[in-house]
Formats: structure tokens, sequence, C-alpha cells
């Protein structure tokens, strides 16, 4: 069964965008080798004729009409800010670009 | 600098095209909950625990939005998917405030549509058909103001504030299947095909379709390949084009771009780029060690959509006019010449002279008015034709007044002058700046013998037929009158008055 | 009076025996004298309960008409958001924010007169089987302090358990509710899957989170379940259906006729010689009240355990992102020059629990390209599978029945390095999530071995959650006939209250 190295598991602490320390990779390194090996078994009977549930109800078409509802006040939205300015919501330099 | 024609590029090279659209839809709701969609509201007046993503909340489909793209779907021949599913798009970005985007991965609700454009080619015009891969659904994101840096772009800010009025806004995303085979002309082509789902979706009457305001986006993907290669380039996609000429220009600064690498020897990175206004050229963005890996899965928070078969056939048949249908029915009832035509599209015209029409003003008129003196005026403040504060409503006032002969041509060009100028009205301009056509007969013949009297010699001289010197007398009158007289009119007084019949 | 039901209080309540305000400071005053040691609440709402419980008083003084749980108090599940109440989820990220709004649960139990004394400790952001993961300290069983009173909802069962709370809401995503219920003696019900909005629950695993009512008797549970139950637009996946007769259900507690199908493969080796034993007199005592007894095979809830590993973490990869320090919650390393990147990084580093980042890292783990199908996608179609074998099941009985869990209470701090080892604990549970069906545990009596609590788990299929509180009743009444009192009056006394 595959296994993780130790920069698989930096490159998903990335991905999820944790900053961890080197014993929590090493540990994750560890704990992930026996979590994969046992929640692989999912394989053994997940055939390609089973189709897969992403809802344990067959609900369809659940909608809305198009009407405007109150807003929360800009103090309700801003109120667990870390940081605000301007009615805005205030964060520290942006690094990346937007997808 | 760059060394290389275009005309250099496409003798070595074919470019390969590939379009994708966004388009904010004018519900009056987001997508996902019941904040109002006002454009321009105060920041954070138009949120709530869902669109802030705020722990515990959840999304509901607004079902206008659907209605919306599958009409979209329809107008582009799309087959509409029997069912179909959202999906969440996972990456991390302070504007999107779940960090993950509510769209569609392999479940679209609209496939395999087309569009067909007509460009003006060497040889004439040629139709192009554009395919349609998907239609999707999903949500716009907020909106951050770099703050601290020197040009208010995110390099070298020092913070930044959001706003997320805009978050849970609809967009659909209109993607192309790859284009080839547009020669030379994949410039014009692309800014045709923008143009034209421009006039389709505001046909539909979906969305504002403005592309200064970003409810209409595109991104462009370029790649080029060796003329009669059947191997794909390595593409670059550009975003931040932001008009129809935008479009254009990205495509063929982009074409220039590659081919002057691949002439070098070297690679075109794949990559996303950021299309300058100022420059016309793209400039990378920041460049990623790693792609970003989505990790799309269905969501769950969501049921899927089947839409009725009766509901779609009934958005079908309520389908407007298409736009190219549309066209040829104004020229033929404008009776308009094919290179007008194409030239009132090509300035993108056609809608506002169609306006001002419908408000009552002659096609003739309309049009000229429009790609005349109006056009001119926007060349030479290099502004978009819809940029300037004069409406159809005025113009269509303009050639009203002219018909009545309030206004002479001369004048009504004045009052065209003033109303771009932002000094009001017509109506406004005329009495702020005096003008008027001096109609009165007594008052003209009062400044016809005035002039006579100043200029016996002259006026002999049209006492004896000598009728091209009537002009200087005709001069004197209409500076007296302060250019206010018609000067057709003016010319038949003083003829009758010496004696002559006007010729 | 805090040793009565909710039942009992309502109907103390409503014969003017008692008022809402006395009733609500007795609570807090059992609160003031036990949770140092049981620590089951995060939060004591000293201030809005006697709001409330006086808002009650008064509307009953002047002759309106109340719902049958009106002015009785309630322990909250620190995972559902009530508005301007501190809501920690039991994390570090959330500490001292105030939701900005109510979750529909609790603007439900608002409507009806419920007076919500405060919020209770939990396992972080519900993910464990012991609330050893809470970030503000465990809680403390209070049969024995020194065990764990089962996760993710430990606080809830533990303040019924200790008469904190006549009645307390919890949420079940693979037996938080029903384990808890079955290792502090109480009882715990997760209905179908949207049968109770989501609206306003904080977001672990979407497609098997669930709110639930808990608390000492199967009537109490019923009443509870019919105020918080119910269609809410705001809620996608809700179900638009009459809510299911729970409370006429729980009164009959009639068995006659009724199959009731033992899971073979819920009851064989790994399960504590104690646990077994009360099953199989649970299922004697149903067969005495007219209950048929049959033997059911569902060969696909092996995988069970497996499969919710998988989607549960993916999904809740996926909900976590929204901790990110920007609108709400924790913010650490926001000085010069830091980057929105890092401040975020760091935050979460922070603001995490061990448990918690190790299943963000799975589910990133299990979505990602490359792995989609091994691995989420898989478990997917195992939860197709086992809902095929519940479906199958439930064409030969009426209910399907198990211990719930396998072991009774463990030390705190026994299985705390030992991931699987924990995990184990959902093994009986786990199934009823996956395939959206009902699921109870009620006291079946205590272990022998170790005279701690063991639970009897019925699983009713989908929207006929009143089959679980026929059942239910029904063992519940046998069992009180046999023990003589109700299973908490052989608790050890906490503070001294008899």
């Amino acid at each position: 069964m595959s296994s993780l190295s130790r920069d698989d598991v930096a490159n998903l602490a990335r991905l999820a965008r944790i900053e961890m320390t080197d014993q929590e990779l090493e540990n994750l390194t560890t704990e992930f080798a026996v979590i994969l090996n046992a929640v692989a078994r999912v394989q053994e009977v997940a055939t390609t004729d089973v189709p897969a549930t992403s809802h344990p109800l067959p609900l369809k078409n659940i909608f809305r009409s198009d009407v405007v509802i109150p807003s929360l006040t800009p103090e309700e939205a801003l109120s667990g800010a870390p940081a605000s300015e301007e009615q805005r919501f205030r964060v520290p330099q942006i690094l990346g670009e937007e997808a | 600098m760059s060394a290389l024609t275009y005309e250099d590029v496409i003798s070595k090279y074919e470019p390969v095209l590939g379009l994708e659209v966004h388009v904010e839809l004018n519900t009056n709701s987001k997508m996902f909950c019941g904040c109002s969609t006002i454009f321009g509201a105060e920041p954070n007046t138009q949120t709530c625990p869902v669109c802030l993503a705020m722990p515990g909340a959840l999304p509901v489909v607004n079902e206008k939005a659907i209605e919306s793209t599958i009409l979209i779907g329809l107008a582009l021949n799309c087959s509409i998917a029997p069912f179909s599913r959202f999906a969440r798009k996972n990456y991390f970005y302070p504007d999107m405030p779940k960090n993950f985007q509510i769209s569609q991965y392999d479940e679209p609700i609209c496939v395999n549509g087309y569009v067909d454009v007509e460009i003006e080619t060497d040889e004439g015009p040629q139709s192009f058909r554009i395919e349609i891969e998907r239609v999707h659904m999903e949500e716009d994101t907020g909106k951050s103001l770099h703050v601290g840096g020197s040009t208010g772009r995110i390099h070298g800010a020092d913070y930044s504030l959001l706003d997320y009025n805009r978050a849970g806004i609809p967009l659909v995303e209109i993607v192309t299947k790859i284009v080839p085979g547009t020669g030379k002309y994949a410039p014009e082509v692309a800014k045709a095909y923008v143009a034209e789902l421009r006039d389709i979706l505001r046909a539909l009457g979906v969305s504002d379709v403005k592309m200064e305001q970003g409810s209409l986006r595109c991104d462009a993907n370029v790649s080029l390949r060796l003329i009669g290669s059947e191997v794909l380039g390595t593409r670059s996609e550009t975003k931040n084009v932001n008009s129809l000429r935008s479009v254009e220009r990205a495509i063929r600064g982009e074409m220039i771009r590659h081919a002057e690498r691949l002439n070098k020897g070297e690679k075109v990175v794949q990559e996303t780029r950021h299309f300058q206004e100022d420059t016309g050229l793209t400039r990378s963005g920041r460049s990623k060690e790693q792609a970003e890996d989505y990790r799309y899965f269905p969501e769950p928070d969501l049921v899927p959509v089947v839409p009725d078969a009766q509901w779609i056939e009934k958005l079908r048949a309520g389908l407007p006019e298409r736009p190219s249908l549309r066209r040829k029915r104004l020229q033929e009832q404008w009776s308009v010449p094919d290179k007008e035509m194409a030239a009132m599209i090509n300035a993108d015209v056609l809608n506002i002279v169609e306006e001002t029409v419908l408000l009552g003003a002659d096609p003739t008129k309309a049009r000229s008015w429009w790609l005349g003196e109006i056009s001119r005026l926007a060349n030479e403040k290099d502004v978009a034709i819809t940029a300037l504060a004069i409406t159809a409503k005025d113009v269509a006032e303009i050639v009203s007044l002219v018909a009545q002969g309030e206004l002479t041509d001369k004048l009504a060009r004045q009052v065209v002058e003033g109303v771009i100028a932002g000094e009001g009205t017509p109506a406004q301009v005329i009495s702020a700046r005096g003008i008027k056509v001096v109609n009165d007969d007594s008052a003209l013949m009062a400044a016809i013998e005035s002039a006579c009297a100043a200029q016996p010699e002259t006026a002999q001289k049209v006492r004896d037929g000598h009728l091209p010197a009537a002009g200087a007398l005709i001069g004197i009158v209409m500076k007296e009158t302060k250019g206010q007289a018609d000067a057709a009119r003016v010319r038949e007084l003083l003829l009758g008055h010496l004696g002559q019949s006007g010729n | 009076m805090i040793k009565n039901s909710a039942a009992e209080m309502s109907a103390a309540l409503s014969s003017g025996a008692t008022t809402s305000v006395a009733l609500t400071q007795a609570h807090l005053d059992r609160i003031s004298e036990v949770d140092g040691k049981v620590h089951a609440f995060l939060y004591v709402d000293t201030q809005g309960a006697l709001e409330q419980a006086k808002k009650i008083d008064d509307a009953r003084a002047r002759g309106e008409k109340l719902g049958p749980l009106a002015g009785v108090p309630l322990a909250l599940k620190d995972v559902l958001v009530q508005k301007d109440v501190p809501t920690t989820c039991g994390s570090k990220i959330l500490e001292g924010w105030r939701p900005p709004y109510d979750s529909t649960v609790v603007t439900n139990l608002k409507s009806a007169g419920v007076v919500i004394l405060g919020k209770t400790n939990m396992d972080e952001f519900a993910m464990g089987s012991s609330t050893e993961n809470s970030a503000y300290g465990p809680t403390h069983n209070p049969w024995d302090l020194t065990r764990i009173p089962g996760g993710s909802g430990g606080g809830s069962s533990a303040a019924l358990a200790a008469f904190e709370a006549p009645l307390a809401i919890g949420t079940d995503t693979g037996g938080s509710i029903r384990q808890p219920a079955a290792v502090t003696g109480t009882v715990g019900v997760k209905p179908t899957y949207g049968g109770v909005s989501r609206y306003g629950l904080v977001a672990f695993s979407s497609s098997l989170d669930q709110a639930g009512p808990c608390a000492r008797t199967v009537l109490d549970t019923a009443l509870l379940h019919e105020v918080i139950a119910g269609h809410d637009p705001k809620d996608s996946t809700s179900i638009n259906a009459p809510v299911p007769q729970v409370v006429a259900a729980a009164k009959s507690g009639d068995v006659k006729g009724m199959k009731i199908g033992v899971v073979k493969e819920l009851n064989g080796d790994g399960y504590q010689a104690g646990v077994r034993q009360r099953f199989e007199e649970s299922l004697e005592l149903l067969a005495k009240a007219g209950a048929e007894i049959v033997e059911v095979s569902a060969p696909n809830f092996e995988y069970a355990l497996a499969a919710y590993y998988l989607i549960a973490p993916s999904e809740c990869s996926s909900n976590l992102a929204r901790f990110d320090a920007m609108r709400y919650g924790l913010r650490v390393g926001d000085t010069d020059g830091a980057s929105a990147e890092s401040v975020m990084n760091m935050t979460r580093e922070v603001g995490f629990g061990r448990e918690v980042k190790r299943r963000i890292l799975l589910g990133t783990y299990a979505l990602s390209s490359g792995y989609y199908d091994a691995y989420y996608g898989s478990a997917q179609k195992v939860r197709t599978l086992i809902t095929q074998d519940f479906n199958k099941a439930f064409e030969k009985c009426d209910v399907m029945v198990s211990p719930t869990c396998p072991t009774t209470a463990f030390k705190i701090g026994e299985k705390a390095d030992d991931p699987l080892a924990m995990y184990l604990n959902d093994i009986a549970t786990i199934p009823v999530n996956m395939a959206g069906i009902g699921g109870m545990s009620l006291p079946s009596g205590v272990a022998p071995e170790d005279g701690l609590p063991v639970g009897f788990q019925i699983m009713s299929p989908v929207m006929q959650d009143q089959r679980m509180y026929s059942v239910g009743a029904a063992l519940e009444a046998a069992l009180l006939s046999k023990w003589g009192a109700p299973l908490l009056s052989k608790a050890p006394v906490l503070g001294g209250v008899a």
C-alpha cells in the first residue's frame, strides 16, 4: 500500500495552510502509514459497478426564490474581525495571486 | 523591444485559442443567499453568515440563477444536462471566504454548444464557428483594496481591506473548446466572439454585461504551433482583459510574445499573465512553484439539479431573437449598405443607434450622428462612445429639433458638443448657450438690408445676376446673427430682396 | 427537583408547583456545585438563562399557551451557534467568538421556550470519541471522574448524568451522541439525516453531521426531538416532510409484533463481556414484551470504519478551511511585514489541536488529484454498499439493534496516543451515519466487571424515527421494572446532593 514520505506530508500541510513543526511532521508521517493502511481496504469492495453516494437522501432541485432578504449590519458582519478599517476587513499583505 | 511584426508571426505560426468568459448574472439576490446584489453599495452592507462563510452557515441555490444559466446554454446551442451537481473547488485566498468556491466540475449544467461569428477578412466576410465546451455556475469573490503600495496594486501593498458585498454573486462561466483555424484573424475572431456573447447575453436580459464594471470578464488562452503541425504548443492564459479592444490587443500581443520566445529556441511558460491596458502587453503573474490542486469533490451541502424537460422547452420557446438575425432585420429596415452596417458593428454603435431610432429618430440621421460627429469626438478624447455623456434620448431630441427647423446642422453640432462636455440635456445646453435659430423673417430682413447697405457694390452685383457674390452678404448676416440664422433661408430672402430667385 | 425528568419538570411548571426561574436557578446552583469536577460546561449563560426563564414564567402567568418543554432548562453542545453567546466548538481558534446569528436548532428551542443554560464541552470540532480533544480540557464521566464521558459530545451527556440539566442537544457524525449516551447511562438520538436543520451547526462532515436530542429518559428525548426537528429552507439537505410522531411512539412503547434485527457483524469479538451480557438480556426483555428477534447480516459493515475515516476527514478538510484568521476567530503572527499567508499558517497551527490537524491532512490527501478515486471515491462507494445492506436487512425487520459501543468508559488518557484504537469506539455507530438512518442509544444497565454503564443501540430506517422510540420506550420500561429505579440513581453521588 502506498505510504507517505515526510515531504509528502509537508506538502499536504502546505496545501492545508498549516505551519507544522518538524516533530509534528515526523509523528504524522508515522501515523499516516498506519491509518492509510487501515482505510485503504475500501478499495477491496469499491468496484466500478458500484455507484458512489454523495447524499444519504435522494433529494434534488432544492431552490430559493430570487428575493432579497435583510443582510447583517456592517457592525454585525465585522463583529468578529481580528482587524478592520473603513468598514472593511483588514488583512495582512497578500503575496499570492487570485486563481 | 519587439523586432517581430505580426506579419512575421503569422507567416510561420498559427494560433490556437481558448476563451473563458465569466458573466455576472443580474439576479436580485446572490447565488446562495438572499443578500442584495446592487452594485456600488457601502462596503459590507450586503453580507450575511452565508456569504461571509461564518461557521455553521449553509448555501441554498437561487432558482433564477439556474434559469438564467439554462437560458444562456440554450442560446449558445448547448445541451442541458439532465443531471448536474455543484462541486467544491478548494484553494485559499482572502477574497474567497470559505476558502473554497462552490462551482461545478465534471457535471456542468450545459455542454457542447456553438456560436457563429462573422468578421471582415481580405477576402470579404467570413464566418467562424466557435464551439462551446461547457457552461457552468459558480460564485463571485469579494473585492480587495490594496493599501500602502504606490500603485494600488497587490505588489508592494502593506495590507489589504476586504469588502464582501460581491462575494457570492452568481457567475456563469462559458468555456470554449480549443479554436484552431483562425490564422491571422485570431484577434478579430476572439473580439467578435466576445462581442457576440455580449449581445446574446444582453438580449437574454440575464446580465448587465458591462466589461468596464466587471460583469463580463474574459480570460484568453493562446498557444502557437508551426503552420501545418498537429502538435499543440504551450498555452498562456491572460486575465484582466476588460474591453473588446483589449481582447484583440491581448491576443495579438501574446501571439507576438510567444513567437519571439519560440524563434529564440526558448519554451513558452504555461502560466497566467495579466493584461496591461496602458502598454497592451502582458505581465507575468506570480509564478507558482507547483500547480494548485483544487481537490474537487461534490458539494455535500447542496443537492443535484435535475431540470424538468418541460421547463427547458418553455425556456427555449421564450428565447429572444438572435443577435445575427436582429442585425439582418435592422439592416433591411433601415436600408443600410453592407459597408455602413459593418462600420456600425465595428464601432459598436448598433445598439445605441437602434435605441435612438426607437425614440423616433430617422435611422439615417441617427446613424450619421453616432458614426460621424459623436465618434469623432470620442476618438478625440480617446474613450469609448458609450463612455460619453450623450445618450440616445439626447440624440433623438437633437434630430427632432433639426427636423423641425429649430436647429440647423451647425447649431446641432454645438449642442452635441455641449451635452458631451457635461453641460446638461440638449434643452439645457440650448438655453444656457442661448442657441436659437433665427427664424423670424423680419429680423432676418433687417439684417439683410443692413448688410446690403454696408456693401452696396456687392448688392448691386447680385442684382445684376452675379449670384456667387451673395456669399459675402450672407456671411455678414450670419455674423450679425451670431451664426444662428438658417443660412439657406438667409440666402433665399436675400436673393428675393435683390430681385433674384433662389438657385 | 433536578433529579426529575424533563416531563416531570414540565408538569410541575404547568401545575404551578414550581417556576422556571426557580428550576433554572436550581440547575445553575447544581452546576456551580459539581461542574468544577465534571467540567461539562464551557460557558454558563446565567443572565440569559434567568431572563428566558422569567419570560416564560410571565407568559405562563398571563395564561398564554405554552409548549410542553417551555421553561425547562437545557445544555447546548458548543458546536451550535447561539447569537451573542461564546461558541468555541471546543477549539482555541474560536476562543471568545460570539456569533451574530442563531442556528435553527436554537431558534426552535427559543420558540419553544426552552431555557438554554450554557454551552457544553466537546472534542474539538466534533472530532473524537472521548472529549479529550477539547482545547479547554476534558470532561469527566460522573460515574467515575477518572474516566471519559464519551465524545465528541461528552459535555452534554455528562451534564445529564450529573443532573446539571434534564435536557441536552448533541450532534452525531459517527456516534458522537450515541456513544457518550452509552458510557454515561443516558439517552441520545441521532435523527434521520435531514430531520434536524444543520443551519448554524458548525460543519465537521457535512453529509454525516446531524444534531439530536439527549436526555435521561426516552420520553424526554422524544419531546425534545419534536421541538428541534422539522424542515428548514435555509438547509438544502433538510427533509421537507412532517416530523415523525416520536412522542406518541415513546408514550405507547408498543413492540408487539415488531421484528428486531440483531446485526451479526456488530456483536462479536472485541466487545467487552459485560457489554454483550447486557445486550443479550435486553433482547430477552424485548422478546418478552412481544417483539420477534431475528438475525440479520450486513457484510459491508466491516468496511464502514475505513470509509468513514476517509469521508469525514475529506469533508472536514474543506469545511475547516474557513478558519483562516481573516474574518473571525484567532489571529496570530500579525507582526510587521507578516503576510496573510503566514498569518493563516501560524494561526491554524496554533489554533487547531492534534486530532483536527491529523484529519485535515488526511482529508487533503484523500481528495488530492491522483488519489481521489482510490480513497474518497472508493469510500463513497462503500457508502452505497452499506445503504444497500441496511435496505436488505430492513426487509426482514422493523429496527436493527446492537450494543452501542464495544466497551464501557475507559480511563482518561488511556487511548489518547493511539488514534486507531480511539476510532474503534465508533465501530457500531458509524454505519448509521453512513446510510443516513436514525440511531438511538439508551442505557441497558452496567457491566458487572466494572460497574460502568452500557448502551443498547436501536437503528430505524430513513424517516421512521418513531420506531426507535417505540422499542426504546418498551425496553426502558422493562428495565425500570427490573431495576426498581432509574439507572442513574445508582451513579456515584457528586457534590453530596442526594
